[in-house]
């Protein structure tokens, strides 16, 4: 971690978090990306947009290696985090996950307390002391604009809230860790667009703190809430660009068929 | 090839150019009514269900009469006397305490033995051996060995516990074969459980910083464990329930001296019931000792297995 922080004083990669250098991602055979450079800034909001299978969601997934859990998968190049190879031998996955945070498609709380959903975090890097773990709760449920939809019920069971307030849940109790990057896989493809616009204002507040990469198959979406814009086909990453250069003046024909609907 | 379906094959929309395909199939197919023929199957349908309905009752009948034959030779045997008292020569004397009394040492060894070494077998198997044909080999042999007759396992545990550790026919001897009996049934019961938590809940677990065991510990057994229960308890009512072992290990006949140690010989419930049986030639009394013995044994049972239903009907359909 010592080395992460001297890093972080360096000017010329500070406006970085993720520095990805030919990036190549294979699930057995199938290569799933291919040769991916791109770098996700500081404070920023990142959409990956692309079709089914064009490997957004795998890419995302390997910024905090959660893509590992696939035993077939194998890469090549290298992700630096803030200056460090994530993939180096001596990155602890446990540590890089805790740094990046990490929001699922479908809202995925345990079942237990409210309460205990937010604290788990703090809770398994050491912190035991009840009135701080309160606090924590409190900061994070008020972060993800849940706190004053749950405060009464701190003990009830997190299943009982609404799909939207799950993941609103689910984002309160990967801020309680303090995250330095939030990714968020299609966050809210399983939510009504009233829960979809909470959780897009919620995002834009995030950023003052957090730097946020999101996969989306909502090209308003990506269009709405984010600063730049990355559009991945067949495993390639095609275009990556400012969003409204992206939506207004794409380079690329692929990208302006995709964006304009033409096929996906 | 029609224009329409070139057209589809063009913007790659084989899904549609088959359900077309499969309608014009359809239209050659013309469905004739056959009178005879459905009134044929309805028949057999009419006469299968009366079959099946047999087949429940004959299970029923023969419960009945045992439950019947039971209660009314164990009528006027069954009392507070009868459970609190040791064994004697005297079948009106005579009560099952030391039987009692050893059924629950034994469960003092089965149930933390199996629980940790099923449970522990378990998550080995499903969390952290890395899948491949070894792992494989591993499960479908505990799965075989969960079907190994009881009097197999009974003669391990004499040649293993009985005569190489010189355990004899202890507490120690009997709990340890009776572990071994029903270990399989535990580890494939909490294998299950295990595989059965969903992944999304690994994943939110992991994508905090977690690491295995802490996701293990903290998400996996915690929603695993009704599960776990449910396939330990039912394996503890076949553990309490068993004979065979216990015979082949040569628990004795009769036990006067109330066991204190797990070293000391004991007697349990079945063992009782099968020797009270055998002397029923010599005092005939001693058959009603036996009917009263399988109606506490059978109380112990369902009470066992209302408790693993409770648990799983409890902790149904969570997510």
């Amino acid at each position: 971690m010592e080395e992460i922080l001297l890093n972080i004083q360096n000017p010329e990669i500070e406006n970085n978090v993720f520095d990805v250098r030919g990036l190549n991602l294979w699930y057995g055979n199938d290569q799933a990306l291919k040769n991916i450079n791109m770098q996700i800034e500081k404070n920023k909001i990142t959409a990956i947009i692309g079709p089914s299978g064009c490997g957004k969601s795998t890419f995302i997934k390997t910024l905090n290696r959660m893509i590992e859990n696939v035993p077939i998968v194998r890469t090549t190049g290298e992700i630096l985090y803030h200056g460090n190879d994530i993939f180096d031998k001596s990155m602890r996955v446990e540590e890089l996950r805790t740094k990046v945070g990490m929001v699922f498609q479908k809202p995925n709380p345990f079942p237990k307390s409210i309460f205990e959903n937010v604290v788990y975090g703090p809770k398994i890097h050491g912190i035991k002391d009840k009135k701080l773990l309160m606090e924590i709760a409190e900061a994070s449920l008020k972060s993800a604009a849940l706190w004053d939809e749950v405060k009464d019920r701190l003990n009830d069971n997190a299943y009982g809230l609404s799909g939207g307030q799950q993941q609103r849940l689910c984002i309160a109790r990967c801020l309680a860790v303090q995250p330095d990057v939030i990714l968020m896989d299609e966050p809210t493809s399983a939510l009504d667009p009233i829960a979809t616009l909470k959780i897009e204002e919620l995002m834009d507040s995030l950023k003052q703190e957090y730097t946020i990469a999101i996969v989306t198959h909502s090209m308003q979406q990506a269009a709405r809430i984010s600063d730049k814009t990355a559009f991945f086909l067949m495993g390639d990453l095609i275009e990556y660009d400012k969003t409204e250069a992206i939506f207004s003046n794409p380079r690329d024909k692929r990208t302006e068929d995709y964006i304009t609907g033409r096929f996906g | 090839m029609s224009a329409v379906k070139s057209e589809f094959l063009r913007e790659g929309r084989e899904d549609i150019m088959l359900e077309t395909d499969q309608m014009r199939a359809l239209e050659r197919y013309k469905v004739k009514i056959d009178s005879g023929r459905i009134e044929r199957r309805v028949r057999l349908n009419n006469g299968l269900k009366h079959l099946f309905s047999l087949s429940t009752v004959f299970a029923l009948v023969v419960l009945a009469i045992l439950l019947y034959r039971i209660g009314v030779q164990s009528a006027g045997w069954l009392d507070l006397q009868f459970l609190t008292s040791n064994l004697s020569r005297f079948a009106d004397k005579a009560g099952i305490y030391g039987a009692i009394l050893g059924t629950v040492y034994l469960m003092f060894i089965v149930v933390p033995v199996t629980l940790v070494l099923g449970v522990s077998t378990a998550i080995y198997l499903e969390e952290y051996a890395s899948k491949g044909r070894i792992q494989r080999f591993i499960k479908v042999n505990i799965s075989n060995l969960a079907s190994v007759p009881s009097v197999i396992f009974g003669l391990l545990g004499l040649a293993v516990f009985g005569r190489m550790l010189n355990l004899g026919s202890s507490i120690l001897a009997g709990g340890l074969t009776m572990s071994l009996l029903v270990l399989p049934t535990v580890v494939v019961a909490s294998q299950e459980a295990i595989k059965a938590v969903p992944g999304f809940l690994r994943e939110a677990s992991y994508g905090m910083g977690a690491d295995k065991w802490t996701t293990i510990r903290k998400v996996v057994l915690p929603v695993a464990l009704p599960g776990i229960l449910t396939g330990s308890i039912l394996a503890m009512s076949r553990a309490i329930g068993e004979t065979a072992p216990l015979v082949v290990l040569g628990i004795p006949t009769l036990i006067l001296k109330i066991p204190n140690s797990i070293m000391d010989d004991f007697t349990a419930l079945p063992i009782q019931i099968y020797y009270w049986t055998l002397d029923t030639v010599l005092t005939p009394e001693y058959a009603n000792l036996a009917a009263a013995t399988i109606v506490v044994l059978l109380a112990v049972l369902f009470v066992l297995n209302s408790v693993a239903i409770i648990i799983r009907n409890k902790f149904q359909k969570r997510f």
